[in-house]
C-alpha cells in the first residue's frame, strides 16, 4: 500500500480544475477513439471524393447543356459538391461526441472530475471546432483544387483568386464546422446516438426537399432560413431556392441557431440528472 | 467525511431515496447495505453531485461537493454502473480523467500498476471482463488520492484473490485516515471489512450502527440444549432476562445465559445434558430480518426456504 501512502508527494501538485486542462483531457478523449478517426475520413473522403466526381462529370457534359444551364453554371460550387454529403458525416461526428459519453455511462465518470460540468461542453465544443475547422479546410481546398483541375481540362476551371473562390472555399469550412457543432448539441440534447443522428439528417437531409413542397407564397420566406439553406449560402450551395440569403448573412443566421442550441445544451447539461 | 442530511429523491411517482441522514466518518470502513432497488447507488450518484436531490442535502468534506477546487483530490468514487467508454483504452480512459484536474501520466501509470492492470493497460475497455472493469473503476477512484473514496460494489465480479485485494485495499485507506464508504448487498462481505454499517432499505435508513450492534439486535446469541428432563432443566434456568423456549421436545433453546452458566446449573441440579450448542446469530439473518420489510424484489416463499434456511 506503500503507492497510496506515498501518492500525494509523488507528483500530485497543484490539482485543480481549469478550463485548460479540461480542454486537453478532451482532446486525449477524441484522438484516443478510433471511431471519431474514421467518421474524421469518411467525412474527408466524402468531402473530396464527391466534388471531384462532380466536377469531373459536369466538365465531361457540359458540351451538352442548354445555354441556360451553361449561364448558370458555377465551376466553384461543382467543386465544393462534397460539402453537402460531408456534413452528414461530421455531424454525425458532432453527435457522437456526446451522445457517445451518454451510451457508455463515460458521462458519470467525466462530470465526477469536473462537478462544475459545464467546462466539459465547452472543452468538446472547442476541441471539435479546432479539429473539424482544420480537418474541413484542407479537405476544402483540396476539393477545390482537384475539382479545379478535373475542370480545367475542359477549359471549366478558375482559379482560387477569382471572385468568391476563396470565401466559398473558407465557408464551406466554416459551414462544416458550424454545423457539425448543431450535431454536438444534439447529442447533449438527446443523450442518444440514433436520436441526434435521426434529428441532425433530417434538419439537413430531409426537411430541405419537404420545405420546397410548401406553396412558393410560404415556402420562399422559410426555406432560406432552413439551416442547410442559410449556411451553404456561403458557398453558394443553395439549390433551388429562389431568393437564397446572401453568404454572410446567410452563415450568421446558422451560427444563430448553434447558439441557441449550445444555451440550451449548456442549460440541459447544467440542470438535469446525469 | 460525508454529511447526508435529510436526503430525499424522488423519480415521478417513485421515491428512491426518502428522507435519509447519516454520517460517514474519516479513519474507517463504513459499509452501505441494503437490498436491490433500495437508493444505494441514488445516495452515492447524490453525494458526487451527478443528480440533484429533490430536497435535502449532502456535504463532502463540509461543503458541496460541486464547489471543490480540486475535485478529484476530494472525492473518488466507482460507480456500479460501468462509467466508461468502451471504445478507449484503459490508459486512455485513466488519462483523460487525471489531466481535468492536472494529475499527470505518472500518477496514472502508479494506479495502473496499484490495481494490478499494467499488462492491459493499452487495450480497448470494451473486451475487459467485469473483474477487470471493476479494478478499472477501482483505479480511476483512486487516482487524485482522494480523502473520500465511494465505491459502489466493488467486488462484484472479481475473483477470490480480487476480492481479498479489495478488502485489504479497503482497509489501507482507511488506516491512512480516508473515508471510505462501501455498498454491498452482501451483508457477509460487509462483515469482514467494514466496521460501521449504514442500512437502508426502500430509501429510508433501517440502522446506522456497528456490525456488533447489529449482531445483538438481530437477536444475539443463544444456546441449543438437548435434555431428557427438559421441564426440570428450564424450571433451573429460568430468572430475571432469561428466555427459554422449546420447538422440539427434548431441546430447549436458552437466551440469556452462557454455555458454561447452563452447564454449571444442570450439573448443580443434578440433570443431565447431551448436547450444549451456542449458536451466534449469523449478519445475514440480521440484515434479512432488518430488511424484510423494504424488500422490492422477493422471491416466493418455497423458492426461498431452501435457500435460506
Amino acid at each position: 500500500m506503500s503507492v497510496l501512502t506515498s501518492a500525494p508527494t509523488s507528483g500530485l501538485p497543484a490539482l485543480k480544475v481549469t478550463q485548460l486542462r479540461v480542454l486537453r483531457s478532451e482532446w486525449t478523449k477524441f484522438r484516443s477513439l478510433r471511431s471519431t478517426l474514421w467518421t474524421l475520413l469518411t467525412a474527408l473522403v466524402l468531402m473530396i471524393g464527391i466534388g471531384a466526381l462532380f466536377s469531373a462529370v459536369n466538365a465531361s457534359q457540359y458540351h451538352t447543356f442548354s445555354p441556360a444551364q451553361m449561364a448558370s453554371f458555377d465551376p466553384i460550387s461543382v467543386s465544393m459538391a462534397g460539402t453537402t454529403f460531408a456534413v452528414i458525416a461530421f455531424g454525425v461526428l458532432g453527435v457522437l461526441t456526446m451522445s457517445g459519453e451518454y451510451g457508455t455511462g463515460m458521462i458519470r465518470s467525466s462530470l465526477t472530475v469536473v462537478p462544475r460540468r459545464l467546462p466539459v461542453l465547452w472543452a468538446k465544443l472547442g476541441v471539435f471546432a479546432g479539429v473539424v475547422l482544420a480537418a474541413s479546410l484542407a479537405a476544402s481546398f483540396a476539393a477545390f483544387w482537384l475539382g479545379q483541375v478535373l475542370l480545367a481540362g475542359h477549359h471549366l476551371g478558375v482559379s482560387i483568386t477569382s471572385a468568391d473562390a476563396l470565401r466559398s472555399v473558407i465557408g464551406a469550412a466554416l459551414y462544416i464546422t458550424v454545423s457539425g457543432l448543431i450535431g454536438v448539441t444534439l447529442g447533449a440534447l438527446f443523450r442518444n446516438t440514433a436520436a441526434g443522428i435521426a434529428t441532425f439528417t433530417g434538419v439537413f437531409f430531409v426537411l430541405p426537399p419537404l420545405a420546397s413542397l410548401l406553396p412558393s407564397s410560404i415556402g420562399d420566406h422559410l426555406t432560406k432560413y432552413l439551416p442547410s439553406n442559410a449556411g451553404s449560402a456561403i458557398f453558394g450551395g443553395v439549390h433551388g431556392v429562389s431568393n437564397s440569403l446572401s453568404p454572410w448573412t446567410g452563415f450568421a443566421v446558422l451560427c444563430g441557431y448553434a447558439v441557441v442550441l449550445i444555451a440550451a445544451a449548456a442549460w440541459r447539461l447544467r440542470h438535469s440528472d446525469a | 467525511m460525508i454529511e447526508v442530511q435529510n436526503l430525499t429523491k424522488r423519480y415521478g411517482e417513485k421515491v428512491a431515496v426518502d428522507g435519509l441522514s447519516f454520517t460517514v466518518q474519516p479513519g474507517i470502513v463504513t459499509g452501505f447495505l441494503g437490498p436491490n432497488g433500495a437508493g444505494k447507488s441514488t445516495t452515492m450518484r447524490m453525494i458526487a453531485g451527478l443528480d440533484q436531490p429533490t430536497t435535502g442535502q449532502v456535504r463532502v468534506s463540509g461543503r458541496d461537493y460541486r464547489d471543490a477546487g480540486a475535485p478529484m483530490a476530494e472525492l473518488g468514487i466507482m460507480l456500479e454502473a460501468r462509467a466508461v467508454h468502451t471504445g478507449r483504452s484503459a490508459r486512455n480512459h485513466l488519462l483523460a480523467l487525471a489531466q481535468t484536474n492536472g494529475i499527470g501520466r505518472h500518477r496514472v501509470d502508479e494506479v495502473i500498476d496499484l490495481v494490478g492492470l499494467r499488462d492491459v493497460a493499452a487495450k480497448r475497455v470494451g473486451g475487459f471482463s467485469l473483474g477487470m472493469g471493476q479494478r478499472l473503476g477501482i483505479a480511476a477512484a483512486l487516482l487524485g488520492n482522494p480523502r473520500v473514496v465511494i465505491l459502489d460494489e466493488p467486488v462484484n465480479g472479481l475473483d477470490p484473490e480480487g476480492v481479498l485485494w479489495v478488502r485489504n485495499l479497503l482497509k489501507a485507506l482507511a488506516v491512512d485516515g480516508h473515508t471510505v464508504f462501501v455498498s454491498s448487498h452482501l451483508m457477509s462481505e460487509m462483515a469482514l471489512t467494514a466496521s460501521r454499517l449504514v442500512v437502508i432499505g426502500r430509501g429510508r435508513l433501517i440502522a446506522d450502527t456497528t456490525v456488533d450492534e447489529l449482531t445483538a439486535q438481530a437477536g444475539g446469541s443463544n444456546v441449543t440444549v438437548r435434555t431428557p428432563q427438559p421441564a426440570e432443566l428450564r424450571a433451573a434456568l429460568l430468572g430475571p432476562g432469561i428466555m427459554v423456549s422449546s420447538e422440539t421436545p427434548g431441546v430447549l433453546v436458552v437466551e440469556g445465559l452462557s454455555t458454561e452458566q447452563i452447564g454449571t446449573i444442570a450439573w448443580q441440579a443434578h440433570l443431565p445434558v447431551f448436547e450444549l450448542t451456542a449458536r451466534e446469530a449469523s449478519l445475514e439473518e440480521a440484515f434479512m430480518q432488518l430488511t424484510e420489510e423494504s424488500v422490492d424484489y422477493r422471491s416466493h416463499e418455497p423458492a426461498m426456504a431452501g435457500a435460506v434456511r
